[in-house]
């Protein structure tokens, strides 16, 4: 993916502001709304990430449930269900690259959590 | 050109052995199997376990469609009373006359009885079959006393199995000292003092006169001198070979029994063979199966031509005697000319040990140990492929394990034979893991290796272990990329060093962030440890989302609700109230396999709620979601059964409520029957305890699920106190010593030392920690609070419930169809039509 695109995308998100960052416990996953979307909002020791709720797997809108883990360097989380890893940063499934989830740009302002999403 | 005609008689061990080496070789006959026993061949080497629970089928040697599989003609109970060797033709006790055209005698020996007049009472037992040990059984249990007549290896068997059905157990030996086969005096006399202290009577230099009628019991042994009584008594004073059906035929006969053979195993008619204890090769019986199933062997080659022939066999020997480890190796006697004897004996740690070697030092010719066979592998290797001995060979077995030179298993030629039972050498077992055969059990089904007697299991581990390694396959036992321990490891960390968060022990024993392997087992340790609340924010991230819900996950997102209803008792309001939650929240319910009741289809958001009525009426948390004790099972027992001996449902409420909450490496389940016909199934469970008229049987690790196990008989009549002590213990040591998700069966199967040594622990607390694990089980107990009362109260830990961060409608995704009266999760295609639906 190249610079431009990417500064293309950035300019056509909008923000939704989901929820204070206390809100969530460190190591642990919340889900949220974004229109008719449900996403599930995750926090680490340093970051907050936010990807689809939806799991691929079964269907059911569970990965804000699932476990933070962190495989080799990478932070994902472990679908409750079944047990696959999805990448925070970029969404994509370990075991299966086939089914990966949407991974949404976050940002921080005044202790909010910012969402984006492309309009 | 039909088929050969093989006839084979006898179906024990070693003629079942031969029939499977033969059929893995050839097609080429036509089989017919005569069998006097009503079974085909079981293994008689683990005869003792019947008494411990292991049934006949586990026992077994082949599966059921064998000989079917096999074309082979099975006969069973038919004894063969006659051979005609001009006629070629065996007669039959059932009136068949069958045609040969080479008949295999394979059937062993019987067990001796000494002609002492009085021997054919009521209550007088051998030991070898199945209906023998029946028989022992029956008698046992309208006996208090038992007497076995023969101290020889399977004498104390026979010994251990009278003192476990809880009889005053004597050893009456005609010779001067123990297993005088295997030990020499110095050896006998330590085994004796061992065995005195487990309560055995042992009684020596003692010729048995007759067997009179007794005044305080059924019977009296009159000796030389003195006298002793007895209800009962088992004989085991030696084999003979079964060789009747050879002596009637005319085929040649050793002076004390035992049909000659040649290296070839054929005997002196060119058309009959003979294998297994009946053969008399080189004026030896062996007794042993080892050499059984090298003739059985050598036996399928000369039949289907290629040239082997049998050349003796090693009849080493190590094994636990009523708990006391014995071992023999070659010359224990020291007869070779010019051998030479060091030895140590260390009264203090009833332990004795001596090798015989050879003139020039050079060489190991045999050995003795008792009371520690821990260098048995290593000795036996040094004997069996002739290895030059290190300088000073005492060091081989002196007591400072720093300076005992080891012999790795890397020092062990190719042909080093590794599992003597199955003559499987250390090549044998190399080739198989370069075929891809990288576990036990992978090596145990291609080589046959530590399917036996499993004495070899330790070595074949670590030739398995080695192996991989030197082809850089590391043996790993790490439990994930975080942490370079095993469970029990991080056990010990968190406990020595009180860690009481995950945090904590990533920071000083780990690295890296942690993932869903290491999360939920470090949560686990520490709510064994220190039992704080789950849902606190410190350990929230840990929990599985089970745990982290108090509930267990659905496929469709929602979640169950298993309220704890201990020992399955439940009053009809209670059962109103589960009926009025389910109907108020819409809840699917069904009646578990656990004797309880699951509520299903909560989202999330409802939890809370529901919880709220049910902890408001008295219900608790059932902890189906954890890893932890589920439930205990129980009948309804004496106060209503009319065969009933002991209040089942009290004690199993009792087990219940003590153990509650109780985290644990995984899931435990639990039974209490009220008499022995078991109908709260306690056998197959973690821990089981079953009714007695005095007392309480416990049994341990028993499994169902995927790969269902018996439990175990741990301990006998057991009063109330001693049974809750014993489970304290039991548990806690699981807990501590566990891998992650490992049941209690898979951890006893894993246990070296196995029942014995779990027994040992617990019951006479060998390691020195029963109280500490008493003590750390009363924690336990006192700190326990049901977490979902604690939840409801905590405003914090409610949060984590609301449907979304941002939004109080609840997930609409969650759609459900009815179904005989109740709701289920709609199909895929269900709610594409349902959707469909809404929008026209
Ligand atoms: C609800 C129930 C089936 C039912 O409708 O009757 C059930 C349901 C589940 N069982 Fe079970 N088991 C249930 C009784 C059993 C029994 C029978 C018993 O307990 O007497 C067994 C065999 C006995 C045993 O465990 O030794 C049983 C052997 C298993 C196993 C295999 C365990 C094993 O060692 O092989 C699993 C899988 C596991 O734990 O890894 C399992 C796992 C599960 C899970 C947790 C699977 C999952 O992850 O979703 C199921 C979800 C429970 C839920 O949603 O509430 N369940 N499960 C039973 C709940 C009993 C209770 O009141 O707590
Ligand atoms: C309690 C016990 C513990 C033991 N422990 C060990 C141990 O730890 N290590 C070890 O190496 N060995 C041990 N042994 C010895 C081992 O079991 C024997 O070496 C082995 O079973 C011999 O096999 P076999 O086939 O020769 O004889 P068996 O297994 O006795 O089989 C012979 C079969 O032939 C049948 N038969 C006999 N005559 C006829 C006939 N006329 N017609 C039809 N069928 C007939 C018999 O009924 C029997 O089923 C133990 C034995 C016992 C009893
Ligand atoms: S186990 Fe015994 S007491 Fe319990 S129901 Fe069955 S027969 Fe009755
Ligand atoms: S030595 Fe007996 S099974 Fe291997």
């Amino acid at each position: 993916m190249s610079m431009a695109s990417n500064a293309e995308r950035s300019e056509a998100l909008e923000w939704f502001d989901i929820a204070g960052v206390d809100d969530i416990i460190p190591g642990t996953g919340a889900p949220a709304r974004l229109g008719d979307k449900q996403i599930a909002v995750f926090r680490d020791k340093t970051n907050i990430y936010a990807i689809d709720n939806l799991d691929p797997f079964s269907d059911a809108n569970v990965l804000s449930r699932g476990l933070l883990a962190d495989m080799k360097g990478r932070i994902c989380v472990a679908s409750p269900v079944y047990k696959q890893h999805f990448c925070l940063k970029t969404g994509e499934c370990l075991e299966d690259a086939t089914v990966n989830v949407r991974a949404y740009p976050v940002t921080l302002r005044d202790e909010r959590i910012l969402v984006g999403i492309a309009e | 050109m039909s088929k050969q005609r093989l006839l084979v008689i006898g179906n024990g061990m070693v003629g079942q052995r031969f029939l499977e080496e033969l059929v893995a070789k050839t097609q080429a006959y036509d089989i017919t199997v005569i069998g006097e026993e009503i079974r085909p061949a079981y293994d008689r080497v683990q005869l003792s376990a019947w008494f411990s629970g292991t049934t006949v089928e586990e026992l077994t040697l082949c599966d059921e469609n064998f000989f079917h599989d096999n074309g082979i003609t099975f006969l069973t109970g038919t004894k063969a009373v006659s051979i005609n060797r001009t006629a070629k033709i065996v007669k039959t006790d059932t009136g068949m006359e069958l045609c040969y055209d080479t008949l295999v005698l394979a059937t062993g020996s019987y067990p001796f009885v000494p002609p002492i007049p009085g021997n054919d009472k009521a209550h007088c037992h051998v030991y070898r079959t199945i209906e023998d040990l029946e028989a022992i059984q029956a008698s046992a249990s309208s006996s208090q006393s038992g007497v076995v007549v023969g101290g020889g290896l399977l004498g104390l068997e026979a010994a251990k199995a009278l003192k476990d059905s809880g009889l005053v157990t004597h050893v009456v030996e005609f010779a001067p000292q123990l297993m005088a086969v295997q030990l020499d005096d110095i050896g006998g006399a330590l085994l004796r003092e061992k065995i005195e202290a487990l309560d055995v009577r042992v009684h020596t230099g003692k010729a048995t006169q007759n067997i009179g009628t007794g005044t305080t019991a059924r019977y009296r042994l009159n000796f030389e001198e003195g006298d002793l009584e007895t209800d009962m008594i088992v004989f085991s004073a030696g084999i003979r070979p079964r060789d009747e059906l050879a002596r009637s035929s005319g085929l040649s006969i050793g002076e004390r029994g035992g049909v000659i053979i040649d290296d070839h195993c054929k005997t002196s008619d060119d058309s009959i063979y003979a294998i297994g204890e009946v053969a008399l090769w080189q004026g030896k019986i062996y007794g042993l199966v080892a050499p059984g199933y090298e003739m059985a062997r050598n036996l399928a080659s000369t039949l289907t031509d290629e040239a082997k022939t049998f050349s003796g066999a090693d009849m080493s020997t190590k094994l636990k005697l009523l708990g006391v480890e014995v071992g023999s190796i070659g010359d224990a006697h020291a007869r070779s000319e010019g051998s030479r004897i060091c030895s140590i004996s260390d009264a203090s740690r009833g332990v004795y040990k001596k090798l015989v070697i050879s003139n020039d030092g050079k060489k190991l010719l045999g050995a003795v140990l008792v009371g520690d066979t821990g260098d048995y592998d290593s000795l036996l290797q040094y004997s069996l492929n002739d290895i030059d001995l290190p300088e000073e060979p005492i060091s081989l077995i002196s007591p400072q394990s720093g300076d005992k030179p080891v012999l790795g298993v890397d020092a062990l030629p190719a042909t080093a034979q590794i599992c003597s039972c199955n003559n499987v050498s250390k090549g044998d077992i190399c080739a198989s893991i370069a075929a891809g055969c990288t576990t036990m059990g992978a090596i145990k089904t291609e080589t046959r290796a530590s399917s036996t007697c499993g004495g070899c299991t330790t070595l074949v581990k670590q030739v398995l272990d080695a192996e991989l390694k030197s082809q850089g396959i590391e043996v790993n036992n790490d439990i994930c990329e975080h942490f370079s321990y095993t469970r029990q490891g991080l056990y010990h960390l968190v406990r020595m060093h009180g860690i009481r968060s995950f945090e904590e022990l990533l920071e000083r024993f780990g690295s890296g962030n942690g993932c869903e392997i290491c999360k939920p087992a470090v949560g686990s340790i520490l709510a064994s440890c220190w039992n704080d609340f789950i849902l606190d924010p410190k350990h929230v991230g840990l929990q599985d989302t089970n745990d982290n819900f108090l509930a267990n996950l659905q496929k469709d997102g929602s979640y169950s609700v298993v309220p704890r209803i201990p020992g399955g008792e439940i009053g009809p309001e209670m059962l109103a109230v589960l009926a009025d939650v389910a109907i108020k929240y819409d809840l699917y319910t069904k009646i578990t396999g656990g004797q309880r009741i699951d509520l299903f289809g909560a989202r999330v958001d409802q939890l809370p709620a529901i919880w709220k009525d049910l902890t408001d009426a008295g219900f608790e948390s059932g902890h189906a979601y954890g890893k932890s004790l589920r439930t205990v099972k129980s009948c309804v027992g004496s106060s209503w059964c009319r065969f009933g001996v002991q209040d089942s449902v009290s004690m199993a409420i009792y087990v219940e409520k003590r153990y509650r909450g109780l985290r644990s490496p995984h899931k435990i389940k639990m039974a209490v029957s009220g008499c022995t016909r078991e109908c709260a199934e306690a056998q197959s469970k973690d821990v089981g305890v079953i009714a007695t008229e005095k007392g309480w049987n416990l049994y341990v690790c028993g499994n169902g699920g995927m790969r269902p196990r018996h439990a175990e008989l741990f301990a006998s009549d057991l009063d109330d106190e001693t049974l809750i002590k014993y489970i304290d213990r039991i548990l806690m040591f699981y807990v501590r010593t566990a891998d992650r998700l490992q049941r209690t069966s898979v951890w006893r199967d894993n246990m070296e030392g196995g029942l014995e040594y779990l027994q040992d622990v617990v019951i006479n607390d060998s390691l020195g920690i029963g109280e500490e694990l008493e003590t750390e089980m009363q924690g336990i107990i006192d700190t326990y609070e049901c977490e979902w009362k604690r939840t409801i109260n905590d405003p914090a830990a409610l949060k984590r419930f609301e449907p979304f961060l941002n939004d109080d409608t609840p997930d609409g995704d969650i759609v459900y169809v009815r179904e005989r009266g109740q709701k289920r999760p709609a199909r895929a295609e269900e709610k594409q039509q349902l959707k469909v639906k809404e929008i026209a």
